[in-house]
């Protein structure tokens, strides 16, 4: 063996100092991935375990009690009592009024409930408490989730909505959070259970979420995007218009409300008095395809950002349109259906220099002993509007409450901006649904509300009102 | 009271590994007496035997089946049979290498009875068969002076069987491994791993700078890598190459070959990646495993909701659901481990890997013949090499290459190649002893 290692021809020196850059580097590559290892399970972990495609989650309710929902103040909208043999039954304190934004924990989950369902069944107690449980045999309390829902406002809505079946959502423009959420009729989540196969087996709508689910002809609201087009397209606020109480184009008769006669008014007091024929006229001028291009931008017939599930899509299509139809869309009736959280994503947008946030409700998650375990930032989705759009709709948006169908919400104490509708969704003319879409600030506070109440009559006689109610309570 | 009982027990274990891979650390330090050494790895003997008893404990407990009894008597018989082998017939065998290929086949045996007990029992069994084999080989290795002068038979075999595979194996998860005969299917890659190694470090011990041969080396590795590309064999094809590279570099003293053969595998990748469907889907499923999760990313999601769920200290033995994870008593073995008996556990494990080939490149470099340095170098990247790939695939640290965890994963022919190349290193140092003294 030595004799072959005199022969080995011309050594250079000792190869050891190969051998230490081999190990050297493997070395390395393992230490980094031990530390990738210590990352994924101390931290990056948590996007999979909370994953629904997680087939582990289902068993931890075995070992843990569902968590406590709450409001942005602490107020308890859900929680589990637990007897001594360990048996749970979901409570929900505050019935409901809370029934579809909080949800149900039962027959297939809905609301908050379905959303958080793995932060709820996620224990970060205390390690000792845990330790004690299991000696016990007592399962450890999951995580609470703290909501941004407001519950001031929340009570305001409700109330203000009184009997109408509709929905309303109120969101914070430069979060995303929800911050209140009703739609009528609603059920009470504590006995779901047992009127389950009622309310499923009448086909009632009860159970509808209309707030995400509900999908609804837009009516005036949709001037918004009517306006944008027209402007984009060249148009300027202070064209001239004539308003005679109806417009007809071919063999389609558009008429403005109740058939009142506008007179002569420039672009920007059209859309502040709401006048369909102005705004038919206008939408026969505009290129089809630069309008769907809009609708595309703001969200139609797409999946809405948000992590809220179960979320309906808005339609818009003006695909082999006649002129007709092109009238009847521009002033919002045609074949377009929204959803009021979408509307009232676009007026957040608006509100927050164009920019959209993702609709959210949970706002972080605490262990028993009130530690944060998780919070949930902001997600920035991307820009609806640019800056000059911005600074068009804010402008019209303002005038619609100055001098316009919005007065009702004129006041010193905060600025408020929006568009009202009334849709009419049948050929029964007398029968309409009452929107406002809109906004409010007062110094760095915003607010942005959609809310649509179901064969109410005009937007500025009953929406329009209960946004007041909103504001007031949101700013006092 | 049961439950109390596996609750302790679940940080027991962790302890107990915690503490076996603080030692083979500890004992790698320089200037340690070897009294202290001794002590350390007779410590890391206890720790193994207390945890085959309290894992198998556990398993019983939770499933009340006799065979787990069976199967520990079993697995008793076999690490005692190790030990008499290593520490009594061949004196001067390496107590680090023993003790973590014992500590490794514990992890197995236990995670393997977890899974499927049909599969472990299958598993001890071979292990059995490959001790006996492989129990001869360090005794070989000292006799056989003309290894060194076998070079085209190790190529010609590893071609051939190769080649054999890439047109008459049988597929699984998209690629070519196994061959099936007389009923038992077999992979030749994991046995020609080391066949190459062989041929390479035959080749090249003593060609210091010669051309030519370094030329025939490299086409001869270079058919290799692209046989294994040809079944599909993305992670066995890596495995070759690198070994083939390290070995090159070491002999040659070149460091421009090492670098110009990554900057080659490197552009290969990338050629792969637009030629191949699956190499595509492969990366997709790295890049984000959720959003294809029920096509090419379904493996590495489930193998992190495994990790992730299972947390620091784990599920516990039968309270995850690692059997949701496809072939995961192969491939994804580390992903059932982390997840039932935690990621503090599975880091030690990743520890124990390092700490087996640091030992590996320290045998190679202590080596003063050529020809057995450069197998040693060779044989430590082929394990490194093939511990990296898996357990950074299933944990999502690289793309999964579909490579199995030595002496952990199940399957019979790398239980087997495995327990080899330990014998071989073995051979090794037990000459290297021998001829120091
Ligand atoms: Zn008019």
């Amino acid at each position: 063996m030595r004799k072959r290692r005199q022969e080995s021809p011309r050594r250079r020196g000792s190869i050891n100092r190969e051998f230490a850059i081999v190990t050297y580097g493997f070395l390395l590559l393992f230490l980094c991935m031990a530390g990738y290892f210590i990352y994924f399970v101390g931290y990056a972990g948590e996007d999979f375990i909370d994953s629904p495609y997680n087939p582990r989650l289902s068993q931890l309710s075995e070992h843990i009690i569902r968590g406590d929902i709450l409001a942005a103040d602490g107020t308890v909208l859900a929680t589990s009592e637990v007897d001594d043999a360990q048996n749970e039954t979901r409570v929900y304190p505050k019935g409901n009024e809370y029934a579809h934004i909080v949800g149900f924990s039962s027959n297939g989950m809905s609301g908050t409930e379905l959303d958080a369902n793995f932060q709820l069944l996620r224990s970060h107690s205390f390690f000792i408490e845990k330790i004690i449980n299991e000696l016990q045999e007592r399962k450890n309390q999951g995580d609470a989730v703290v909501t941004s829902l407001d519950t001031a406002l929340t009570d305001a809505l409700y109330v203000g909505m009184a009997n109408y079946e509709g929905a309303a959502v109120a969101l914070d423009p430069e979060t995303g959070k929800i911050l209140a959420m009703v739609s009528k009729p609603d059920f009470d989540p504590n006995t779901i259970a047992q009127n389950w196969s009622y309310y499923t087996e009448t086909g009632s709508s009860v159970l509808l979420n209309r707030a995400i689910q509900g999908q609804y002809p837009p009516g005036s609201t949709f001037k918004i995007l009517t306006a944008l087009e027209y402007l984009n397209e060249g148009g300027g606020m202070e064209d001239a218009f004539n308003c005679s109480g109806s417009y007809t184009y071919g063999d389609t008769t558009i008429h403005c409300y109740h058939n009142t006669v506008h007179g002569a008014q420039n672009f920007e007091e059209a859309f502040a008095h709401s006048c369909n024929s102005v705004f038919a006229e206008v939408g026969l001028s505009l290129d089809k395809s630069g309008m769907a291009r809009l609708a595309k931008r703001l969200l139609f017939n797409r999946t809405l950002p948000t992590e809220l599930k179960n979320v309906k899509k808005s339609s818009f299509s003006l695909k082999d349109a006649d002129s007709g139809l092109v009238m009847r869309t521009a002033i919002g009736q045609g074949n377009t259906l929204v959803t009021p959280i979408h509307m009232a994503m676009i007026a957040s947008a608006i509100a927050n220099d164009g920019v959209l946030m993702e609709p959210s409700v949970i706002d972080h998650t605490q262990n028993d002993g009130g530690t944060l375990v998780r919070r949930y930032h902001p997600v920035r989705y991307g820009e609806l509007f640019d800056e000059s759009e911005v600074g068009i709709l804010r402008e019209m948006m303002r005038y619609v409450v100055t001098n316009g169908t919005g007065s009702k919400l004129y006041t010193d104490s905060y600025t408020a901006y929006g568009k009202t509708g009334t849709a009419e969704f049948s050929d029964n003319k007398s029968e309409a649904h009452s929107w406002f879409v809109g906004f409010a600030e007062q110094d760095e506070k915003k607010i942005a509300v959609a809310i649509v109440l179901e064969r109410a009559g005009s937007g500025s006689e009953h929406a329009v009102p209960l946004a007041r109610t909103m504001f007031d309570t949101y700013f006092r | 009271m049961l439950h109390l009982l596996i609750f302790i027990s679940r940080f027991a274990l962790v302890i107990l590994l915690a503490f076996y891979t603080y030692s083979c650390f500890a004992a790698l330090r320089s200037g340690i007496s070897e009294e202290q050494q001794d002590f350390l790895y007779f410590r890391q003997t206890a720790c193994m035997y207390m945890f085959i008893l309290i894992a198998n404990g556990i398993l019983y407990l939770s499933t009340f089946e006799e065979q787990v009894l069976v199967m520990l008597g079993m697995e008793m018989a076999f690490f005692i049979a190790v030990s008499l082998i290593y520490k009594h017939i061949y004196r001067n065998a390496s107590l680090s290498v023993t003790n973590n290929m014992c500590m490794l086949l514990a992890i197995s045996f236990i995670i393997l009875t977890r899974l499927d007990i049909d599969k472990a029992y299958k598993q001890l069994v071979i292990a059995g068969i490959s001790l006996a084999i492989t129990c001869l080989i360090p005794f070989l290795v000292k006799k056989l002076k003309f290894l060194n002068r076998l070079t085209y038979v190790y190529a010609a075999v590893g071609i051939l069987g190769l080649g054999l595979v890439a047109v008459a194996g049988s597929t699984s998860y998209g690629a070519k491994l196994s061959l099936s005969i007389g009923g038992f299917s077999i992979q030749p890659s994991e046995f020609i791993k080391i066949l190459f190694v062989f041929f390479v470090a035959a080749m090249l011990y003593d060609a210091g700078n010669d051309r030519r041969k370094i030329e025939i080396a490299t086409a001869v590795a270079g058919l290799h890598v692209l046989m294994l590309i040809a079944s599909r064999d993305l992670g066995g094809a890596g495995i070759f190459l690198l070994t083939y590279l390290v070995m090159l570099y070491v002999s040659t003293q070149e460091p421009r070959f090492l670098l110009i053969g990554l900057a080659l595998g490197a552009v290969g990748m990338v050629c792969a990646y637009f030629l191949f469907g699956h190499v595509r889907n492969r990366v997709m499923a790295w890049k984000n495993p959720l959003s294809v999760v029920d096509g090419a990313g379904y493996q590495i999601s489930h193998s992190l909701f495994a990790i992730g769920t299972g947390g620091w200290f784990g599920s516990g033995l039968y309270q995850g659901m690692p059997e949701k994870i496809p072939v995961v008593e192969k491939d994804f073995v580390f992903s059932a481990i982390s997840e039932e008996l935690g990621g503090v556990f599975a880091l030690c494990l990743i520890f124990i890997c390092i700490s087996c080939f640091l030992m590996f490149f320290n045998i190679a470099m202590q080596i003063h013949d050529r020809f057995y340095k450069l197998i040693a170098l060779g044989l430590g990247t082929v394990y490194a090499t093939q511990t990296f790939l898996t357990l950074g695939g299933v944990t999502k640290f690289i793309p999964s290459t579909g490579v199995t965890l030595p002496l952990v994963s199940y399957g019979g022919s790398s239980l087997m190649s495995t327990m080899i190349l330990f014998a071989i290193i073995q051979g090794l140092y037990v000459m290297r002893e021998e001829d120091g003294q």
